[in-house]
């Protein structure tokens, strides 16, 4: 009998913050001079005190610093953009599995989601990334892929193709081209049900991260439930072979209560 | 080896998944079942839809445990229509509740009773201020809910779930055994605080919290102890159980089944296999056959 397993520890610790960058209209990341051990696609806890405590990617990583980005669209997330260099708030992770880093890879990224895939793309070699947003005030990181093989996209025409990143998808896996062998994503839940969609067509891997209310992010509460899979530790990034035989995937989602609900109504709730 | 009788369930061995972890859904359940759990315990459920407490809700360090999850749960109701009925699983399901009121005691355990859970946890220590005091605080409350639950769940059997918050425990138990109860499900979690000092806050959002994991074992022994003197009724005993030898401990100070929940945590879902095997290595090892020649044997 082993004891040290006693000694896991999940609490918060408070860390300064040592620079802010504006990436977008209402989107900061805020960086951290600590060296966060994690891979591609996981994330922290971030908790802000008398405010509440919720999952960000890891948006940047290196040996000396990591940063996760943040877009305010609500009570929590507008008191994060409130922050400065130097305040302090606290964290705990890295949380959840990691995407499998594969070459002749394409990315496909919808709004702030290019946050939980921007330390997966630093690890590829040339990936093909497709990005797309409302409008060109809602694109993040377009300096940091200067020099990326990328095609952007707006709903509104204001920056890049006008249209949607899976049209994208669709075109670039017709001929394959690029001899694409796998595709990540992360953005809205309709974007990527679309993803999976299009490459089982087209027979090729995808590997998905989704996003369910969570509460501890190391698998006890059960709030992130999808059909019998733990988002928080299961997932939150998920392969094809298993968003196949997750029915709630694009259609359901619980809330905080437990209780299953489209997955509409749960973004009209959190 | 490890088969044991609790009520009327005739159970593969004495772990039991402890209410408030994982068990959310119909198909997670016969993952735990399968993972070697004896039976399986639902998150409680009241009247009503809520949604819980802010986070941060739960966190751990140095085998501490806290959690303030405020009793989240999508309602009886909204229960019903996930799960249809709880006797067709691989595994014994104990359906949790608990009310404000008494009234809703009574309407929630009809409806519970209806799923055909193997058995009816009574979560009584919700605090509430209708009677200025919190039911499992209170030996006349603790039998009033007890008799409210009794009458809506036919033949399924109740175990009254009770709190470490308390003065005397033995006497709310055996005021839970005289309002007709079936077994003692023994603890629940023990109130406790931590504050951030660079913060300068208590880390929970609800500044109080529910201590569990090993920290809360010994106050577990010590009142699953108590109670076996006190009560002829089978006790869950549950709080810290990590290891094999956690079970055994608490088994000797009275319990008839194990609960664990926390340990989870600790030790993942394998955790019910990992405490079993442990349970019959150290058996085999001091040569008892089967665990009723060493529950309750401390007390000699």
């Amino acid at each position: 009998m082993t004891h040290h397993e006693t000694c896991r520890t999940d609490i918060p610790k408070m860390m300064e913050i040592s620079k802010v960058v504006q990436e977008g209209k209402g989107q900061k990341s805020f960086f951290f001079n600590h060296h966060m051990d994690c891979k591609p696609g996981q994330f922290v806890m971030v908790w802000l005190p008398d405010v509440d405590e919720k999952p960000m990617a890891v948006s940047y990583q290196s040996k000396k610093e990591f940063a996760f980005t943040s877009q305010s669209i609500g009570k929590f997330t507008n008191e994060i953009d409130k922050l400065k260099k130097n305040s302090k708030i606290g964290i705990r992770g890295p949380y959840g599995n990691s995407f499998s880093i594969k070459n002749n890879a394409c990315v496909v990224a919808g709004g702030v989601g290019l946050s939980s895939l921007s330390t997966l793309i630093d690890k590829l070699k040339n990936p093909l990334v497709i990005y797309g947003a409302r409008s060109r005030q809602h694109l993040i990181y377009l300096k940091r892929y200067k020099s990326r093989n990328m095609t952007v996209t707006t709903d509104d025409g204001s920056f890049g193709k006008k249209g949607f990143t899976t049209d994208v998808l669709r075109e670039s896996l017709k001929n394959n081209k690029n001899k694409i062998k796998i595709v990540y994503t992360c953005g809205p839940e309709i974007m990527m049900k679309k993803v999976f969609e299009i490459c089982n067509k087209h027979k090729i891997q995808c590997e998905a991260s989704l996003e369910r209310y969570m509460a501890c992010g190391f698998g006890i509460c059960g709030k992130c439930m999808i059909n019998d899979k733990i988002c928080c530790v299961d997932g939150p990034i998920f392969n094809s072979q298993q968003l196949r035989k997750m029915h709630e995937f694009g259609s359901f989602a619980r809330l905080k209560s437990g209780r299953k609900v489209t997955i509409k109504e749960y973004h009209s709730v959190h | 080896m490890l088969q044991t009788k609790l009520c009327n369930l005739n159970l593969k061995n004495p772990t039991i998944l402890a209410s408030g972890i994982l068990g959310v859904t119909k198909e997670r359940i016969g993952r735990i079942g399968k993972a070697g759990a004896g039976a399986v315990t639902l998150k409680s459920l009241c009247h009503e839809e809520r949604q819980g407490n802010s986070n941060p809700t739960m966190f751990a360090y140095d085998g501490v445990f806290l959690n303030a999850v405020g009793l989240p749960g999508q309602g009886i109701d909204s229960a019903l229509k996930d799960f249809q009925r709880l006797d067709n699983l691989s595994v014994p399901v104990i359906g949790s509740i608990y009310g404000y009121r008494i009234e809703q005691f009574d309407n929630v355990a009809k409806k519970m009773a209806s799923l055909k859970p193997a058995m009816i946890e009574v979560d009584i220590s919700c605090p509430h201020l209708d009677y200025g005091k919190p039911y499992y605080a209170d030996a006349g409350l603790t039998a009033e809910v007890t008799k409210a639950v009794k009458k809506n769940s036919g033949k399924i059997p109740v175990s009254i779930k009770l709190s470490p918050n308390v003065y005397d425990i033995k006497e709310i138990a055996h005021a839970a055994e005289r309002a007709g109860a079936d077994a003692i499900t023994a603890i629940n979690t023990a109130t406790g605080m931590v504050i951030d000092i660079d913060a300068k806050k208590p880390v929970l959002a609800n500044k109080t919290g529910g201590v569990s994991g090993p920290a809360l074992k010994p106050i577990a022994v010590r009142c699953v102890y108590e109670i076996y003197e006190t009560v002829k009724i089978p006790i869950i005993g549950t709080g810290g159980v990590t290891y094999g030898k956690d079970a055994i401990e608490i088994i000797m100070a009275g319990a008839a089944a194990v609960g664990i929940g926390t340990g989870i945590y600790y030790r993942g879902i394998g955790i019910f296999k990992k405490v079993c095997d442990e349970m019959e290595m150290w058996m085999k090892k001091n040569k008892i056959k089967n665990l009723n020649e060493i529950r309750g044997c401390a007390h000699k």
